[in-house]
């Protein structure tokens, strides 16, 4: 077993809006495309132009249907990846300690170096958002960029996550949860921005903001006086066209 | 367990170098930020200083890397060596494919041009490709515009100087409330996601009206999940409510549009429906002041609306008389159009409510005089804060020039264009019509063409026939069966060639268009005339194909001689403003691509092949007056081409670097652009940001910069004269005279007003045999047949199943995993299904383009694409069924020509399942090796 720390100096995570989200997979490619190159081992894809290409991703949206009891199904996208729990089981479970929690940050990460591929922390994760790379043996997850959000190589506006940079409608968001006064936190307070399955108890870092009501135009009589007939017939209409032109 | 936490490298290297560039992942041509290290390409991400995307990406952007390691890349030159389609080739040497091309074409050019067909897909270069075709002399030459959106094009463009996507933008700043017709996932990709961003930070409405609830529709605040086919009967029902409330902008509608120009109302006169004019030409109004007729540019005119005017005999109304007259007539009472569009009649009036109070109880202003073009200073802005945007959905069908007409119609009746958050035109728009060339047609042996192929005819004289009335054009573009087709009809050049209607070809030549699979109606027949031989020769009907693409595509198969192009990160381009430039509303701006890797095959991009082709074959243009090539390759043609005195193909840093727009050519040229990230921008003073076609301000800007040579302000045409002038010619009026087989449909099409009629094919067959609409969508992180099946996003999109509504999918007892077979009344296709709830009750769709051809794009035979993947395409036909009356009737929009793809209507039947997707084709021989077993991807491990 592996120890969480009792306390972290800051939570980072991600706020994303599911309201605003397009479903696009921006997030997941540029994902793909940055930890392939930089932290750790490449996320590898087997069998990439054949009958069931499989790669490593740490990040995936799903989307689904919803039906309410009147009204239009909806579509909801849910990008899906590391909650950065503060109970994380995912390292609880850890046999060697590979997986840890950093007390700096509260990002959740894997040493690569110690992991010994034997998948517990996956099956411990109740979101899946583990993936084992089937090159190297590793597990691999969303590490929130840590070798870009602290990187002096890069520009300041920069230091963020792939995902949120990448992201076209700006449904992600980056920063602190653990201050209140954070742009994140305020966003969260603002929309009402929930956990993901709180019940499983992993306190997650991540939140989601909920999709906005939708398809409430049918409701609005209010907006009946504004389309009030000037006129009943063509004489009239005319007439009142007449006055209206000479008011300007 | 202890912790051992690691000491981690938080600052690693992220790049030896940042080159930037334009992404070619698909049409949108957002700026990009190239990582390389060690020299090969590390990671790409957008470029934040960049006008479209500023420094957002889409997935298909940050899957490049994928792109330009692809192993369906064409490696050398190749010349076909087995039978057409059998995919067998040889390599051979540049030296061997130009020379090849030149023994092909030069005898056409000397004896018969129009023998050569020059068509280019999703080409970004039409400004080399045209004016390469114009000096070669052929008649046949278009891009794709025909098989794409041209509707939506040529309805912006005649009806107000500009269209959606390339030549304007909603107001994101601004707008209050936008409207989506028929977008799906894509054009343009980055900035919509990025204005819906925008709208939402700000708590502005979205309302999405496509018969399909995913991506952007699935954000919207509203859905209408509208019957396919019936948008432009829902937006004129909009019209008739606004209109009959009184809620449309008056005193725009008098300033700006055609609406007080004065129509001939007698119906014995041969000039029925045209303006009155003076004898300048000019159309007149009648000032409000003075009840004279005055033409309507004229200084101090307060034009009138209501009444009419009576000269020798003949009473003209104002156009704005006649619009009243048509909609406010219960024909299109939200009553009377739900049923057909499957949204019922509250929703309607709801959502006509809704455009009335914000465009005009939510007006803005801004505090920003202007003058119009009648010399009249205005103290501010006003803005109608309702935007709209649409794109293929509303486009691609037979009725969708006039559907995308009446859009237009409904923003300009709300006062929304190029006002304050509403639509705006980018540079080089708006332009009007008249300012666009008119169709050039006519081939002369060893001559190069008058004048440009496309453009816009002003009447039935206008047309692309020869003096018996033939057909000019292989693609019968420009003839009274689709006058109007400004982007020609690429769908129909394999058709009409194989027929030898109007005449046979020798030579095909094609660039970036996947006409063997999907980018072709009705793909196997494509197939079987792209291999028909001719009994009394032997040889093919179509001699000669000659095709350029970086990639093994399933059109490579089918070409006699393959002229490989680079990757987007090998090449240079320019996105021009002769062109399709990449402005935006507050300014113009331009780009290029340039080499930031080099090639590792032997493979050159097609505009230097073409320039070098152009200078082998001496075309005019193309050589100097000793008979030299002229430019060395494209980057030389960029910098140093002239198009008109000091116009060039990139407006920034000409003559000694400090001039736009006009201004020598400047041999540093392309370096500054390069250094200043790959793009160059000129902003629009805040004088002339809003009401562009009118304002002086903008109009001397336009000027300045070159758009232009004189101000060309304009009125937006609600009433579209040119339409009247072949209405009035099949009406039995005037020297050019249609065929009498096509009279009735251009009387009933070509209405100088917007309507709506029932798609061809719905009228054509028994709908109750076939009840469902079949539609594609483009999904976000994929762009069809563009470059190849990306390692990446195929993962994303390696399957498509047909989506199928819920009541339709109860009634059949389908499950999860099952297969149907779908009948149109054109062929059938055997196909996995899927349910979806959020889907109008009688629409089925599917993505676009996922299917592929076993053998091609370097996929394994076994790949999902191939097996399970599919084309709706094999349900769809360039003609219409036969009517029994003698003649074959395009699958087209009459009065463009664009393809009505969304116009199919099929049946569905559950099946047992197949063993594959079924048409199958036989595996293709790959001229490129099998891809990897596996890929980890980096540069430095």
């Amino acid at each position: 077993m592996t120890q969480l720390p009792a306390h972290t100096d800051r939570k980072l995570g991600l706020v994303i809006d599911l309201d605003t989200c397009v479903g696009c997979h921006a997030c997941v490619i540029a994902c793909k495309g940055w930890n392939t190159e930089n932290y750790g081992t490449p996320l590898s894809d087997q069998d990439p132009y054949g009958a069931e290409p499989s790669g490593t991703f740490l990040n995936r949206v799903h989307s689904f249907e919803i039906t309410p009891e009147t009204g239009a199904a909806q579509l909801v996208h849910f990008p899906r990846s590391c909650l950065h729990c503060e109970d994380a089981p995912c390292v609880t479970v850890c046999p060697t300690g590979a997986s840890y929690k950093r007390v700096e940050d509260g990002i959740v990460l894997v040493n690569e170096a110690d992991c010994i591929g034997c998948g517990l922390c996956a099956w411990a994760c109740p979101y899946g958002a583990r993936e084992m790379d089937a090159a190297a043996g590793v597990m691999k997850k969303c590490t929130l960029c840590i070798d870009r959000i602290y990187n002096e190589n890069l520009p300041q506006e920069d230091r963020e996550p792939a995902c949120v940079r990448t992201c076209p409608a700006g449904a992600r968001h980056f920063g602190d949860l653990a201050d209140p006064d954070s742009d994140v936190s305020l966003l969260v307070a603002a929309r009402g921005g929930f956990d993901l399955m709180p019940e499983q108890g992993t306190k997650p870092v991540n939140k989601y903001l909920p999709p906005r009501p939708k398809d409430r135009l049918e409701e609005t009589d209010i907006l009946a006086p504004f389309l009030e007939p000037v006129a009943e017939t063509p004489q009239g209409f005319l007439g009142w066209l007449d006055r209206a032109l000479d008011r300007f | 367990m202890a912790q051992r936490h690691p000491t981690l490298d938080l600052s690693p290297k992220v790049s030896d170098e940042i080159r930037k560039t334009t992404c070619y992942m698909c049409a949108c041509r957002c700026g990009i930020d190239v990582h390389l290290k060690d020299g090969r390409v590390a990671y790409i991400e957008g470029n934040r200083d960049h006008p479209v995307n500023k420094g957002v990406l889409c997935a298909k952007g940050s899957a490049g890397i994928m792109q330009v390691n692809a192993p369906s890349r064409l490696r050398a030159p190749l010349r076909r060596t087995g039978p057409r389609g059998s995919g067998q080739f040889e390599e051979i040497t540049w030296e061997e494919a130009l020379q090849t091309a030149v023994d092909w074409m030069a005898p056409l050019r000397a004896e018969a041009p129009e023998k050569l067909a020059f068509f280019t897909g999703r080409d970004q270069s039409q400004s080399l490709t045209s004016y390469w075709a114009q000096a070669f002399g052929t008649p046949n030459y278009a891009a794709h515009g025909g098989f794409c959106s041209v509707n939506m094009a040529v309805a912006g463009i005649t009806t107000m100087g500009g269209a959606f996507w390339e030549f304007g933008q909603p107001d994101w700043e601004r707008t209050k409330l936008l409207l989506l017709f028929g977008v799906a996932e894509d054009h343009d990709s980055n900035p919509i996601k990025i204005g819906l961003g925008k709208l939402k930070g700000r708590g502005a409405r979205v309302i999405g009206i496509n018969p399909v609830r995913s991506g952007y529709n699935a954000v919207a605040d509203d859905w209408f999940g509208i019957t396919p086919g019936t948008d432009g009967l829902l937006i004129l029902s909009l019209v008739h409510c606004l209109l009959k409330a009184g809620r449309i902008d008056l005193p725009y509608l008098a300033q700006f549009t055609n609406a007080p120009v004065l129509v001939n109302g007698d119906p014995d006169s041969p000039d029925h429906g045209l303006f009155l004019r003076d004898a300048a030409g000019k159309p007149l109004v009648l000032d409000r002041k003075t009840h004279q007729p005055v033409p309507f540019d004229a200084p101090g005119v307060t034009p009138d609306l209501a009444h009419t005017y009576r000269r020798a005999g003949i009473t003209h109304r104002p156009v704005f008389r006649h619009l009243a007259d048509r909609y406010l007539s219960p024909d299109y009472a939200p009553e009377q159009v739900a049923a057909k569009c499957g949204i019922p009649a509250p929703r309607i009036r709801a959502l006509a409510a809704e455009l009335a109070r914000v465009a005009f109880d939510e007006a803005i202003e801004i505090a920003q005089p202007w003058t119009d073009f009648r010399g009249r200073t205005h103290d501010k802005m006003t803005g109608r804060p309702v935007a709209m945007h649409a794109m293929r959905g509303i486009s691609a069908h037979s009725n969708g020039f006039q559907t995308a007409r009446a859009l237009h119609f409904l923003q300009i009746l709300l006062g929304t264009v190029e006002t304050p958050g509403g639509f705006r035109f980018k540079p080089p728009y708006p332009k009007p019509m008249e300012a666009h060339p008119k169709p050039h047609a006519k081939p002369t042996p060893d001559q190069p063409l008058a004048g440009p192929h496309l453009g816009f005819p002003q009447g039935p004289e206008d047309l692309a026939l020869d003096a018996n009335g033939t057909p000019q054009r292989i693609d019968k573009a420009f003839t009274w069966e689709n006058p109007l087709s400004a982007h020609g009809l690429m769908h129909m050049v394999i058709a009409n060639a194989h027929a030898g209607d109007p005449y046979r070809i020798d030579t095909l030549f094609l660039y970036m268009a996947n006409m063997a699979w999907n980018s072709s109606m009705s793909t196997g027949r494509v197939i079987e005339m792209l291999t028909d031989t001719d009994p009394d020769t032997g040889d093919y009907v179509i001699p000669r194909i000659i095709y350029s693409d970086a990639y093994s595509s399933e059109m490579v198969a089918y070409a006699d001689l393959i002229l490989p192009d680079t990757t987007y990160l090998e090449r240079h381009d320019c996105i021009s403003l002769l062109d399709r430039p990449i402005s935006e509303a507050e300014a113009a701006a331009d780009a290029i691509r340039w080499p930031v890797i080099q090639p590792d095959r032997d493979v050159r991009g097609f505009q230097s092949v073409l320039i070098d082709l152009g200078a082998r074959l001496n075309l005019p243009g193309f050589v100097t007056e000793d008979g030299q090539p002229k430019y060395a390759d494209y980057a030389d043609y960029i910098t140093t081409h002239q198009r008109r005195p000091g116009i060039g193909p990139l407006m920034g840093f000409r003559g000694e670097g400090q001039s736009t727009g006009r201004g020598d050519p400047n041999p540093d040229q392309l370096d500054r652009y390069i250094a200043a990230g790959g793009f160059h921008t000129h902003p629009i003073p805040e004088e002339a940001q809003f009401y562009k076609p009118w304002n002086r301000a903008y109009q001397d800007w336009a000027v300045a910069l070159g758009l232009y040579d004189s101000p060309q302000p304009y009125l937006f045409n609600l009433w579209l004269e040119p339409l009247r002038r072949f209405q009035r010619a099949a009406e039995g009026h005037g020297p050019h005279q249609p065929p009498d087989h096509l009279r009735d449909r251009i009387r009933a099409t070509m209405d100088p007003l917007p309507l709506w009629y029932e798609p061809f094919e719905d009228a054509a067959i028994d709908t109750e045999a076939y009840p469902l609409h079949a539609l594609t969508q483009r999904p976000m992180a994929m762009y069809h047949s563009w470059g190849t099946q990306n390692a990446w996003l195929r993962q994303v999109h390696g399957e498509n199943p047909l989506y199928l509504p819920t009541d339709l999918w109860q009634e059949q007892g389908f499950t999860e995993g099952d297969w149907a077979r779908v009948t149109s009344p054109h062929g059938t296709i055997t196909v996995p299904v899927a349910h979806m709830a959020a889907l109008n009750p009688s629409t089925v769709w599917t993505w676009n383009a996922i299917g592929k051809r076993k053998g091609a794009w370097a996929l394994d035979p076994k790949a999902s694409e191939a097996t399970r993947g599919f084309l709706l395409n094999h349900l769809i036909h360039e003609l219409l069924p036969p009517k029994g009356d003698g003649h074959r009737w395009a699958n087209s929009d009459p009065v463009t020509g664009q393809a009505a793809w969304f116009d199919l209507r099929v049946r569905i039947e559950k099946t047992a399942p197949p063993k594959e997707a079924q048409p199958g084709f036989p595996a293709i021989t790959s001229p490129v090796p099998k891809g990897p077993d596996a890929l980890a991807w980096k540069t430095t491990p």
